[in-house]
């Protein structure tokens, strides 16, 4: 029985304007923070100057030695500082911290503060190895290294006649979220309070006891409505948290620290650049012998998150495809720019355009339609990924495949494109396509490792309260739970309230991260209602009015009693992943999709228009089709933008363009009709047989459009933006 | 901050002329950009010039449009004889930010602040509009094609007052506006090319492509001389004598140049039977 269909439960706050983000709380008494940063990509600070022209007694300063705990901004590593006490490591970092009633009166200090810096030697280019002074982490810059191997793909590629070549690069993306960074913080009777724009109030927890030396039940961190993230909001508001704390503690009063769009732009994480050689041997009739991959990431000048980036998006490099012998070697390295970081698609998008640029190659090289090469390659049940993963999840992938190609009306297209470009002197046209995957949860053991909880109340009148950590940003997680638990427990869904994230209230469910909100966190609420039902002694067939009573019965025999269901993640049978050798189940569950893209090219200016886009998705069961539909037409906007416009400039490792005059985001008149299909295979594990969906859109638009462009110019399309200036010169090559 | 608020135009220019460091603001679309870092604006004066109804509205007289300074993008893109007779104030107007900014801004804030990527200027200069300033001295007429000095630098000294914009009333054959953004919309021009045929000839106008806009003289005498164009890249010396576009964070110069040659060559060669 499919879930009853509900609209989106914050909706009509948000689009009258009615929701109250954290910039619009009205906290008495709160002083503006704002943040100075290095104005240097490398060095020693010298020295700190107030320029004497300014009071700086009407202000709270803070540096480094003001941090009680340890300095640094806690996450995989403890690389980063919280404040940079003797070094810096790129321009923007945080150094001083100042609070002040009047944000006009900020704006002027920081143009007051210079920090002085004694340079040392920088590293630009994360292609290039580092030179010994250039050395800042380790002996080689490299955060991380991982190789995958299934079977011999040297000797394969040693003897092969045919070998197929390519270099591939991507550039960073901002996340433009509409809401900028910005978090409240106050003390209140010992306890540190946090409000905030957050995907991961528990991430934000953690990294706030260790920087301020706090125990647990000192520090309560509660998101506020959440304007967008797309993992902008994962691990860079713990550092945002700390500074806003920081500035709370010595102004002795609440502080609101709130990012503007320009200081978003060039301070926050963005997704990680990256750099992927192919060497790949073919048979005539396209099947792959063997694939020899080369990937490295950019991870800036901390470490953060770029190591899981790395491993998901080399578990993701090789494609959806069945080859025996895959050797993938990756790393990611340090360099002196802005720490790049979690991102929709989490390294995925990169590795993926790479290898799906990279069929389109192959095809052309052996004379075969690119649809052949894949219809020959793609997985089939029984048969292993690049980490000897068997799928046997009964997704019809050829099927998927040729969805894609009716819906698109490929053929005919591609027919209808052969005339058009003789016809037309200023004006290509092409069709291009890919198939892809993208693991759904936390890799390998990173779910049993997060040990989720979940908590449904019931409340004296009857009605529920389910309690997760896993925060609405968009993308509807409060509508998703709703709709389950209301299923579950046979109660209407007004009867059904999420809790606001806060620690202090709700139990720890995982980050809101890696498209595992509905597939796990989803099931754990269901579990912990079937708890409920249990503590009450009901049996499944119990539903609604019974479920409300049974509540009510139960709060009036235990007055002021805590009614809880708990749900607690268990893994599936059959996972296994080992961390050492890169060999196992990295996933519980895949999406599979295959995507087409209609593209125009402008020979006058070189410029894009994509003309028609099919998407095309097996996504387990759809708890909530006009959401899972947005998030795939919103996932395809975004994939545009970082395939043919947005791109960040960069001047001794800052962005030089942050300004939305300048780094520019697609308009619905850059977008074309996005065409979404769903294919619901029930995955058996995930809440109602949902698989993860958020980030899969993300990895396919770059490789469709790209070999769309090829198919139309006969372009190399191997560089990520393909901006008209970038095409002229590739079809100048 | 201080806000003066005149109702009439002598008001507004004995203002200006005594505090000539007083900033007129009409829509403010230019002004107000990213103002919260301009903090050397905050302390200044402006002289909103909203309550001046006399510079409101367009009128037509002896054949020629007249804009009243206040006149927005919004008001042409409702005035139907203007689509007739100079459809290029309507294609550029719709492509001006969108509907918010079309309705705010106006003609003479386009043409005061001096951008050179100002898409309202390129069309307005494409049919060779006149300018008209005043101030307690008496009113100045100055060609648009003239007004540019520099970048961001115009023959209006800071006493005067743009009040009108003038547009002969002259038959136009070909009239052409092209626009490359970076993306379809709310983009800044990185390429701008107005042109139009007039009886006197070919008027050719670029934007985004030198520290003004400016008319290209040497791209209109080639169009002017009837001789074949070959190919587009056959342009290029000719539009290099008359622009020179730099790299920026929105373009680079070797692409500017390079597409507004072929933006003439194939526009222009449904026109110009000589091109075929
Ligand atoms: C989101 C956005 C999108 C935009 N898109 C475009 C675009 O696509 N193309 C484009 O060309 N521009 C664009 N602009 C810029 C701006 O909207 C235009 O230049 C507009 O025409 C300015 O008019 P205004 O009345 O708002 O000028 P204001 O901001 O009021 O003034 C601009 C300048 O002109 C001076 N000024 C104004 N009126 C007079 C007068 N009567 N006499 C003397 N001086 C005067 C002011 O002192 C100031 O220096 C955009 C702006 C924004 C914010």
């Amino acid at each position: 029985m499919p879930l009853a269909p509900l609209l989106r439960r914050e909706g009509l706050a948000k689009l009258s304007g009615r929701e109250q983000y954290v910039d619009d709380l009205d906290i008495p008494g709160a002083l503006h923070g704002i943040t100075v940063r290095s104005t240097s990509a490398r060095g020693t600070i010298r020295n700190i100057r107030f320029d004497p022209e300014i009071d700086w007694s009407s202000f709270v300063i803070v540096d480094h030695r003001d941090v009680p705990g340890l300095n640094t901004v806690k996450l995989i590593e403890t690389d980063q500082p919280a404040l940079a006490a003797t070094e810096v490591r790129h321009i923007h970092e945080p150094v001083v911290l100042l609070a002040h009633p009047s944000r006009r009166a900020l704006r002027k200090a920081v143009r007051a503060i210079t920090i002085e810096v004694d340079p040392l030697p920088s590293v630009l280019d994360f292609t290039v190895r580092p030179t010994p002074e250039q050395i800042q982490h380790g002996s080689d810059n490299i955060y991380k290294q991982i190789t995958i191997t299934k079977g011999d793909a040297r000797s394969i590629l040693a003897d092969a006649p045919i070998i197929v070549e390519g270099v591939y690069r991507t550039g960073a993306q901002e996340h433009v979220y509409l809401e900028p960074q910005g978090m409240i913080a106050e003390e209140v009777d010992g306890v540190i309070i946090i409000r905030g724009s957050m995907q991961c109030p528990y991430y934000v927890h953690t990294a706030v006891c260790h920087a301020l030396g706090r125990e647990a039940d000192q520090v309560r961190i509660i998101q506020t409505p959440t304007g967008g993230a797309f993992g902008g909001k994962e691990e860079f508001p713990s550092g945002v948290a700390i500074h806003a704390a920081l500035l709370a503690l010595k102004a002795g009063r609440p502080v609101r620290l709130v990012y503007d769009r320009t200081e978003d732009l060039a301070a926050t994480t963005k997704r990680h650049p990256s750099w992927t050689r192919h060497r790949t041997a073919v048979a005539s009739d396209g099947q792959l012998l063997a694939q020899e991959i080369t990937f490295l990431l950019d991870g800036g000048a901390y470490m953060t998150l770029s190591p899981v980036v790395l491993s998901r998006g080399m578990i993701h490099a090789a494609g959806p495809y069945h080859c025996e012998h895959i050797s993938i070697d990756g790393r990611a390295v340090l360099s002196n720019t802005v720490p790049f970081g979690a991102f929709r698609g989490f390294g995925a998008p990169q590795s993926l355009f790479a290898v799906e640029r990279h069929m389109d190659r192959i095809a052309l090289r052996l004379g075969l339609d690119p649809v052949t090469v894949r219809q020959r390659n793609l997985l089939a049940d029984g048969q292993t990924t690049a980490t000897g993963q068997v799928v046997a999840d009964g997704v019809d992938r050829q099927g998927l495949l040729n969805r894609a190609l009716s819906l698109s009306d490929y053929a005919a297209k591609r027919e209808t494109h052969r005339q058009f470009n003789i016809d037309t002197p200023d004006r290509r046209r092409g069709i291009g396509l890919t198939t892809f995957f993208h693991g759904a949860g936390f890799t390998g053991s990173g779910e049993v490792y997060l040990d989720s909880k979940v908590a449904v109340a019931g409340l004296p009148d009857g009605t529920i309260e389910v309690r997760t950590a896993s925060t609405e940003m968009g993308q509807g997680t409060t509508t998703i739970f709703t709709q389950l638990a209301s299923d579950r427990l046979g109660l209407p869904p007004e009867a059904v309230a999420i809790a606001q994230p806060d620690t202090a209230v709700v139990p720890n469910s995982g980050p809101t991260v890696a498209s595992r909100t509905a597939m796990i966190v989803g099931r754990l609420v269901q579990e912990a209602c079937d708890d409920l039902r249990r503590q009450l002694s009901l049996d499944a067939t119990d539903r609604g009015n019974d479920v409300a009573e049974a509540i009510r019965a139960w709060h009036r025999t235990h007055p002021n009693g805590l009614l809880l269901g708990q749900g607690h993640y268990r893994p599936p049978p059959g996972i296994e992943w080992d961390e050492g050798t890169y060999r196992g189940e990295a996933y519980g569950a895949y999406g599979w999709a295959a995507y087409v893209a209609e593209v125009e090219v402008d020979l006058r200016t070189y410029g894009t228009t994509v003309l028609d886009f099919v998407a095309v998705q097996d996504v387990g069961t759809v708890l909530n089709t006009t959401l899972a539909r947005g998030q795939v037409q919103g996932g395809v906007a975004q994939g545009i933008g970082w395939t043919l416009m947005e791109e960040c400039q960069w001047e001794d490792g800052a962005m030089t363009n942050n300004q939305l005059t300048n780094y520019i985001i697609p308009t619905s008149s850059d977008i074309p009709p996005i065409r979404v299909a769903f294919q619901e295979t029930p995955y058996p594990h995930g809440a109602e047989g949902a698989k993860g969906l958020g980030e899969l859109p993300m990895d396919g638009p770059a490789p469709a459009i790209a070999n769309a462009i090829a198919a139309a110019t006969g372009a190399e399309a191997a560089v990520l933006p393909l901006t008209p200036e970038r095409l002229m010169a590739d079809l100048d090559r | 901050m201080s806000v003066l608020r005149p109702t009439t135009i002598d008001e507004a220019v004995a203002v200006l002329s005594a505090q000539p460091e007083a900033i007129p603001i009409a829509g403010g679309t230019d002004l107000m950009v990213h103002w919260p870092h301009r903090l050397e604006l905050h302390e200044k004066t402006f002289v909103d010039l909203s309550r001046l109804t006399a510079l409101r509205g367009l009128r037509w007289q002896d054949g020629d449009l007249v804009m009243g300074a206040l006149t927005t993008y919004w008001d042409v893109l409702l005035d139907e004889q203007i689509g007739r007779r100079f459809p290029l104030l309507h294609r550029a107007a719709r492509q001006v930010g969108a509907v918010q900014i079309q309705t705010r801004g106006t003609w003479a804030g386009n043409v005061g602040n001096g951008s050179p990527a100002a898409d309202g200027v390129a069309v307005l200069m494409a049919y060779d509009a006149m300018v008209e300033l005043t101030s307690v001295r008496g009113v100045d007429v100055v060609p648009l094609r003239d007004f540019y000095t520099g970048y961001k630098i115009s023959h209006r000294t800071p006493d005067q007052l743009i009040t009108a914009i003038r547009l002969p009333g002259i038959p136009y054959r070909t009239q052409i506006f092209e626009k490359v953004g970076a993306r379809k919309a709310q983009a800044i021009s990185k390429i701008g090319v107005a042109m139009v045929e007039a009886p006197g000839g070919w008027v050719v106008v670029a934007n985004s492509m030198a520290p003004t806009i400016r008319r290209c003289r040497a791209v209109e005498a080639v169009l002017n001389s009837g001789h074949p164009i070959s190919s587009p890249e056959a342009l290029h010396d000719t539009i290099l004598q008359d622009v020179h576009p730099i790299d920026d964070l929105r373009s680079t110069g070797e692409y500017r140049v390079r597409v507004m040659a072929r933006l003439l060559y194939h526009d222009l060669r449904e026109h110009i039977a000589a091109f075929s």
